[in-house]
């Protein structure tokens, strides 16, 4: 779908029915620019929400949501105004507008573009309804397969959770400067969790994926795959063992595990953050921050990736942004009022939960390039360490760049093979210097399934993180065998 | 700074509004009814509120939040659907209830699935002080958060840089009703000043906070107060470093300490408790925690932000003991969990109301004194708990103690354990009880983790 398709759908869905075409919303933007106001902007939304929820055999829940506004924002150097209704109509616009523009002091008015026009994008997914993109029964019927393949797997599995969920969201973006954009996203996800147990221990394992694409992507391998690796990580959790305590080399599988970059570095170097100074990576452009070799990313046009879009909620076209190049700190991830105020070009990083939230720099797609060394070379460089291949969450202080992420499976290494699971932990370090001590990047790359969720400033989008095997030679584990 | 003259916003709890609220959930069950339903459930809430940030003295953020929302659960029989809209205009409403029915359709046979029992459903509804609307002017506002941010700045030359200090009001009512003819509404007011501030010393840089919370403005902290607070927490972690890896006591400092509560409310809950997903199973009647323990819910006190008369699903609530002398009393128990582990509705459809861990003789002090030699935690980060194991492993920081006093901050370590362990190991409770929250604790002290280090 080409973008002006997207925006024909966008002013259809969201203006049009309420009566708003480019004369009503020159009207709102002569009402919130004034000459302290250097740029404003109304994101208009319209979302559909479905999931559906199988345990003990059986698809006992569903529920449908439908979300619609509009947000008003109107920014004045450092400050931002903002207020957002729940009803598209022109009465409340006009009041949202007079709200938020309430933040900068009365000053002249000044004229507002009428030439609108669209902004320069291009289609990374397609604008199915996700929705309707399978009948209801045979929504009960995937999740129905997926708990029997479970359960045929292996008869210590006790315990089924699987769900599935998706979004259709139709966003038109009008901004001060005249730009209009529209966008039309689907998302869908997949996911399954298995309790295993044996002589009174129980275990669990959970997978699962997704992306922007409709319920076709669950084709029986894929879902069954779900179903098939949740099992086996549980049963494998079954045999863990106490994990290690302290600091020790750890390999991390590819895929997934980039959660590390996500929480060592990327939040850190999201443009707010460095504006304000309050990040461990403010002002350290040009340094070296990472070991000779490796590459770190942020790429928003992936096409049908989870963590993708094909202009961000500012109505900037995103794009790859390389943040750290062959060791050194590149750049910035930046929303229009961060590049603004920082004198740099903004990077499609502008989003936000729903018309309800602000913008704010957020993460698309993050991960590291390719190296090229053999994952089993890696594996066999380790004397004594820790093999973590999955993870669960990960959080960070972006001021003391200290940051953690959990293990759900892991292994030992001794002498140079892997040899027994041991129970998830918690692995810490130090964002600015963690992967200064990278001594060996794998040639195998991979981005994760699809079900990365992110949260900042109380808001949660989709994202996704990739990255090839690596070694760190020293990271601390959280483990209880001192 | 800006100049903004606020016109208050009328109440939106006021009885006309909780009137319209309870006609659209009327409305709503009779088209549940309508299409077939044989039991139905509706919960209808409006919201407004105001937020300001003021960052290194300058207005950053104005924001105004205005939401509403109504959710809908039907039955057929012994087959449920449940739909939700942010639309409550006539047409939306009947178009949200019949996207319930459709999915209805489609959804299995569940013996266990419908409304709460009717007995259980509340019948007083005592004013339990939660609605005390405020309306700052939006220069009142900006004042306060730049009052307390100046206080967090101003303590301190160390003090560097801020995220700004934050004040935050909003109002909320909601109506529910259901099938069985109950049909109630509650309002309720938060309010809440808050300040983030950085230290900086030879190059490295630590951030901390305080907040107050409180359904009463009145009852708020003062700004400067809370600024000081702010910038002591931050000052003294300057300096950090890391341990190395040992096995030593655990304090954790009260603000963070009802994570512990929150983790055993996670393995008490029915949906895990019947799903086989907790560390706690089978646990009714078993020495759970170390003797003298006591966990106990107050749903009826005046003000506080957990309180309310009834629960999501409009069964009364009651005050009772969940642990006493360390022993599991109850679990925590919707209408549908309950029906799968055959037991009544413990009125926690949505969770606990205030769950207390009653504190004991010792302030921070005297807990310190009495670890002795070990670790004060002060902060947490990441999710480092195995539900199904007990599992704990997360991230920390806080500050070395010896001799019963704080020696050096260390940061960049993790501690680990069993929760089933660190339950029944806790040999020290703190009477300086946070009631900011739902989950009301004193700092807790914790005989011997794993603390991983370099």
């Amino acid at each position: 779908m080409s973008d002006e398709q997207a925006l024909v759908m966008a002013r259809r869905t969201l203006l049009e029915p309420a009566g708003l075409g480019e004369r009503e919303l020159e009207r709102l933007f002569g009402q919130v620019m004034h000459a302290q106001v250097d740029h404003a902007d109304a994101y208009f939304q319209y979302s559909r929400h479905e999931s559906w929820s199988l345990e003990e055999g059986i698809v006992k829940s569903g529920s449908y949501n439908i979300e619609a506004g509009v947000g008003v924002r109107a920014v004045s150097g450092e400050k931002t105004g903002f207020a957002y209704s729940d009803e598209i109509a022109l009465p409340a616009l006009l009041e949202a507008g007079t709200t938020a523009r309430a933040i900068a002091r009365a000053g002249a008015a000044v004229s507002v573009p009428v030439a609108w026009r669209a902004a320069p994008t291009r289609a990374l997914y397609v604008p199915d309804d996700p929705l309707a993109s399978l009948a209801d029964a045979d929504k009960v019927r995937l999740l129905e397969r997926v708990e029997q393949a479970a359960r045929a797997m292996d008869s210590r599995v006790k315990q089924v959770m699987a769900s599935l969920a998706a979004v259709h969201e139709v966003v038109l973006i009008a901004r001060s400067d005249g730009q209009m954009t529209g966008d039309v996203r689907p998302l869908v996800r997949l996911s399954v969790t298995v309790i295993v147990e044996r002589d009174g221990r129980r275990e669990s394992g959970s997978s699962g994926g997704g992306g922007r694409v409709t319920y076709g992507h669950f084709s029986d391998e894929v879902a069954l795959g779900f179903a098939r690796e949740a099992v086996r990580q549980a049963l494998v959790n079954l045999d863990a063992g106490d994990a290690p305590a302290g600091s020790m080399p750890v390999v991390l599988g590819p895929g997934w595990p980039g959660i590390l970059l996500h929480e060592a570095i990327g939040h850190g170097l999201e443009g707010d953050f460095n504006r304000k100074g309050t990040s461990a990576f403010a002002g350290r452009i040009g340094e070296r921050v990472a070991a000779p070799g490796i590459t770190v990313v942020d790429d928003g046009t992936l096409p049908n990736r989870r963590g993708s879009l094909s202009v961000d909620d500012e109505g900037t076209p995103t794009q790859r942004t390389v943040l750290i190049e062959d060791g050194f700190l590149r750049g910035y991830m930046q929303d229009q009022m961060n590049a603004r105020l920082m004198g740099v070009a903004p990077t499609g990083n502008g989003r936000r939960e729903s018309y309800a939230h602000m913008p704010y720099p957020r993460m698309t797609n993050t991960y590291m390039l390719a190296g090229d060394r053999n994952p089993a070379e890696i594996i066999a460089s380790v004397d004594r360490g820790l093999y973590a291949v999955n993870f669960g969450g990960g959080q960070v202080d972006i001021t003391s760049g200290k940051f953690v992420f959990s293990a759900a499976e892991a292994y030992l290494i001794e002498r140079g093979r892997v040899t027994r699971p041991i129970k998830g932990a918690t692995l810490i370090g130090n964002g600015p210097d963690v992967l200064t001590r990278v001594s060996m990047i794998g040639n195998d790359l991979q981005l994760d399934p699809g079900v990365g969720t992110c949260g900042k400033e109380g808001q949660s989008v989709p994202v996704g993180v990739g990255q090839p095997t690596l070694r760190i030679d020293a990271l601390t584990v959280g483990g209880t065998q001192s | 700074m800006s100049a903004v003259a606020s016109v208050p916003a009328a109440s939106v709890a006021d009885e006309a509004s909780r009137a319209r609220l309870a006609a659209v959930v009327e409305m709503a069950l009779a088209e549940a009814r309508r299409l077939g339903a044989s039991q139905s459930e509706v919960a209808v809430n409006v919201s407004q509120g105001l937020s300001v940030t003021v960052r290194l003295g300058e207005v950053e953020t104005l924001e105004h939040t205005r939401d509403k929302g109504i959710g809908v659960t039907v039955y057929f029989g012994t087959r449920s659907g449940s739909a939700s809209s942010t639309d409550l205009t006539e047409p939306a409403v009947r178009e949200t209830v019949r996207a319930a029915c459709s999915i209805a359709k489609f959804t299995a046979e569940d013996d266990c699935a419908g409304l709460a029992e009717r007995a259980r459903l509340a019948t007083r509804f005592p004013d339990l002080g939660l609605h005390h609307p405020w309306n700052p002017a939006t220069d009142e506002a900006i004042e306060m958060a730049r009052a307390c941010e100046d206080a967090a700045r101003g303590l301190d030359a160390r003090i560097s840089n801020s995220e700004g200090g934050s004040l935050s009001t909003q109002e909320a009512i909601e109506v529910y009703g259901n099938s069985h003819g109950f049909l109630a509404g509650t309002a309720g007011t938060r309010h809440s000043l808050s300040v983030s501030v950085i230290a900086q010393v030879a190059g490295a840089m630590q951030r901390d906070y305080w907040y107050s919370l409180a359904r009463n403005a009145r009852d708020l902290q003062a700004a400067e107060d809370i600024g000081h607070i702010a910038a002591h927490r931050t000052v003294r972690r300057l300096g950090a470093r890391q341990l190395s890896t040992r096995e030593c006591p655990v304090l954790f400092e009260a603000p963070l300490a009802g994570s512990l509560l929150s983790h055993l409310v996670g393995a008490v809950r029915g949906g895990s408790l019947y799903r086989r997903t907790s560390f706690l199973l089978d646990s009714l009647g078993q020495q759970v925690f170390a003797p003298g323990i006591r966990i106990h819910e107050q749903p009826y006190l005046v003000g506080a932000i957990g309180s309310a008369a009834y629960d999501s699903e409009g069964v009364a609530t009651t005050p009772r003991d969940l642990v006493r002398d360390g022993v599991l009393q109850g679990y925590v128990l919707d209408s549908y969990s309950g029906r799968k582990l055959a037991m009544p509705s413990t009125g926690n459809a949505g969770g606990v109301h205030n769950l207390t861990l009653d504190p004991g003789p010792y302030d921070l002090a005297g807990l310190l004194k009495l670890m002795g030699t070990g670790l004060l935690v002060t902060e947490l980060i990441g999710f480092g708990v195995n539900a199904v194991t007990g599992d704990y492993s997360r991230g920390a920081a806080g500050f070395w103690v010896e001799g019963g006093e704080v020696q050096y901050p260390v940061e960049e370590i993790t501690i680990a354990g069993n929760l089933k362990e660190m339950y029944r190991a806790i040999i020290g409770v703190g009477n300086d009880v946070d009631t900011r929250g739902n989950l009301r604790t004193g700092s807790i002290l914790i005989e011997r983790m794993t603390v991983a280090g370099n």
